[in-house]
């Protein structure tokens, strides 16, 4: 599933959101007990002067399954290994991070999201600065873990890979404008839409707070948005 | 000749010994959570906390005069505090980390160095500022040896969590809840360190045994465990090189004992393989995938 929408749309908020990073300020957030998740944040933290090397970094993957204390086994370091031959850095064990390039360093986070074995897959921007062949093989490795059942949600920016590759898209745009199959989603009506919620900054917006919260209750009642009493200000 | 260099002054002297013995469990513990502080890019921080430990021990030394068990309970009260203080203000005002830090470290280390001369002589606040490494009775040797183990077990058991919080935290709290506990267990385990080691090099140098050999060290290797023993390494090294330079020379032997370890540090900057000299020759040759 492809997630869409301008910035500050929410779509990174929806993510950590699910991740358990950020608690929700009102309504909740519930995933089936037991779901493994693996998430690819859109700004990395990742320390990249951090002595360590390829096969370290991967290898952080192994966390949920071993934890602190539990032996790497042979069937783990086989596991990394195989890992790093499914995204083409096979060879690059020994390499350390810092000297990887963009494009290898995604590739590297994305075998360390298949060494995670999770069951639910976010990844928030991650075609972010690579090329094209980068692209392409990172767009099989999804489609892969589509056909083993996997829930994957990517955050993207280009509609037309959205088209052509995602089955389901969701357009955000602070709220929810439609979720269905990606073509529907992503027609330029919808598009229309989610471009009049999109950038409105209004200087005397409501706090969110109690009359906020009726004003929100208003605007769902709505379907047109010109007649959102959230706008009024402008 | 080499004899009596460099091994009879431990052999003749109990003095010696106890230095070398309290400058090796120092070393042990202090050098390996010095490489975690560094790649954290907390060196200075470390240098701060070093400073902010000072009003607390200074305050048992007020009360009980230079006794090593109130010296050492304060000085870790005023190191949570100050560490407590300057992350509280961090994380709920405007102001970041480091600003905050300096700020409570100077006011600390003014209010520790007042305190001391209000009741002390100058030498008084000499042997707290700079250590007495050549005097350490049997409570102090303890109180090293104790930190020096509880430090090794704990970082044996989090020394993969510390790992992956350092180099990429994000992902770290995404998989683990350990995160946070973590990072403060960290800070005590600094804080701690530096109480030990401030007995045996004062607390302006305590900081010292953990930075410099871990600064060195970061130059020779790509691998946090090598670096680790290597640190541990050049700790031991500086530790004897300097209480020998101490006893010929008659140097004050905290000075000593971290001018060795610089010495180290400077040589491998300059020589190390990713040091001055090698990475400038080596710079046209690099992989081309």
């Amino acid at each position: 599933m492809a997630v869409v929408g301008g910035n500050g749309s929410g779509k990174s908020t929806l993510m950590k959101g699910i991740v358990g990073l950020l608690r929700p300020m009102s309504g909740t957030c519930s995933i089936a007990p037991g779901t493994r998740f693996a998430y690819l944040p859109q700004l990395s933290e990742l320390d990249r002067s951090f002595p360590a090397r390829v096969l370290d970094l991967v290898s952080l993957g192994l966390w949920p399954k071993r934890g602190l204390l539990g032996r790497h086994s042979a069937e783990d370091r086989q596991a990394v290994t195989q890992a790093l031959l499914s995204v083409g850095l096979e060879g690059f064990e020994k390499r350390s991070i810092d000297t990887l390039s963009g494009g290898q360093m995604q590739r590297a986070l994305f075998a360390r999201v298949l060494v995670q074995d999770a069951d639910l897959i976010l990844l928030d921007e991650p075609f972010n600065a690579v090329d094209s062949r980068t692209l392409t093989d990172l767009i099989a490795l999804i489609k892969h873990w589509q056909d083993q059942r996997r829930t994957v949600m990517v955050v993207v920016h280009d509609l037309d890979l959205v088209r052509e590759h995602f089955p389901e898209a969701l357009l955000l745009a602070r709220r929810p404008i439609a979720w269905g199959e990606s073509r529907q989603t992503l027609s330029a009506e919808n598009l229309l839409r989610a471009r009049q919620f999109g950038e409105a900054w209004d200087e005397n917006a409501p706090w969110c707070g109690q009359q906020a919260h009726h004003l929100h209750e208003t605007m769902i009642g709505h379907d047109g948005i010109a007649a959102s009493p959230a706008r009024g200000g402008m | 000749m080499l004899y009596e260099t460099f091994i009879l002054p431990f052999v003749e002297f109990g003095f010696m010994q106890r230095a070398l013995f309290g400058a090796f469990m120092l070393s042990l513990s202090a050098c390996p959570v010095g490489v975690f502080l560094m790649l954290r890019r907390m060196s200075l921080t470390g240098d701060a906390m070093a400073h902010a430990i000072l009003p607390g021990a200074a305050a048992g030394f007020l009360l009980y005069g230079l006794e090593i068990v109130p010296m050492t309970i304060g000085g870790l009260i005023a190191g949570v505090v100050v560490a407590l203080g300057a992350g509280a203000v961090a994380r709920f005002t405007i102001q970041k980390e480091d600003a905050s830090m300096a700020a409570f470290y100077l006011i600390s280390l003014s209010l520790g160095v007042l305190m001391v001369s209000l009741r002390g002589s100058s030498v008084d606040l000499m042997h707290v500022l700079f250590g007495t490494v050549l005097a350490l009775n049997n409570d102090a040797l303890i109180l090293i040896a104790m930190v020096s183990v509880m430090t090794l077990c704990a970082l044996g058991l989090f020394g993969r969590a510390l790992v992956a919080e350092c180099m990429d935290p994000l992902f770290f709290r995404s998989v683990s809840r350990l995160g946070s506990p973590v990072h403060f267990l960290f800070l005590g385990l600094v804080v701690t360190n530096l109480v030990a080691g401030f007995q045996a090099l004062g607390t302006l140098l305590a900081v010292g045994l953990m930075i410099l050999p871990a600064a060195g060290a970061r130059f020779w290797t790509q691998s946090v465990a090598t670096m680790c023993l290597l640190s541990v390494a050049i700790g031991l090294f500086s530790s004897a090189v300097g209480l020998l330079l101490s006893y010929h020379a008659s140097l004050p032997s905290g000075p000593a004992v971290m001018l060795s370890a610089g010495s180290v540090y400077f040589f491998s900057v300059i020589a190390s393989p990713r040091g001055l000299l090698l990475s400038h020759l080596r710079r046209s040759a690099h992989r081309s995938a």
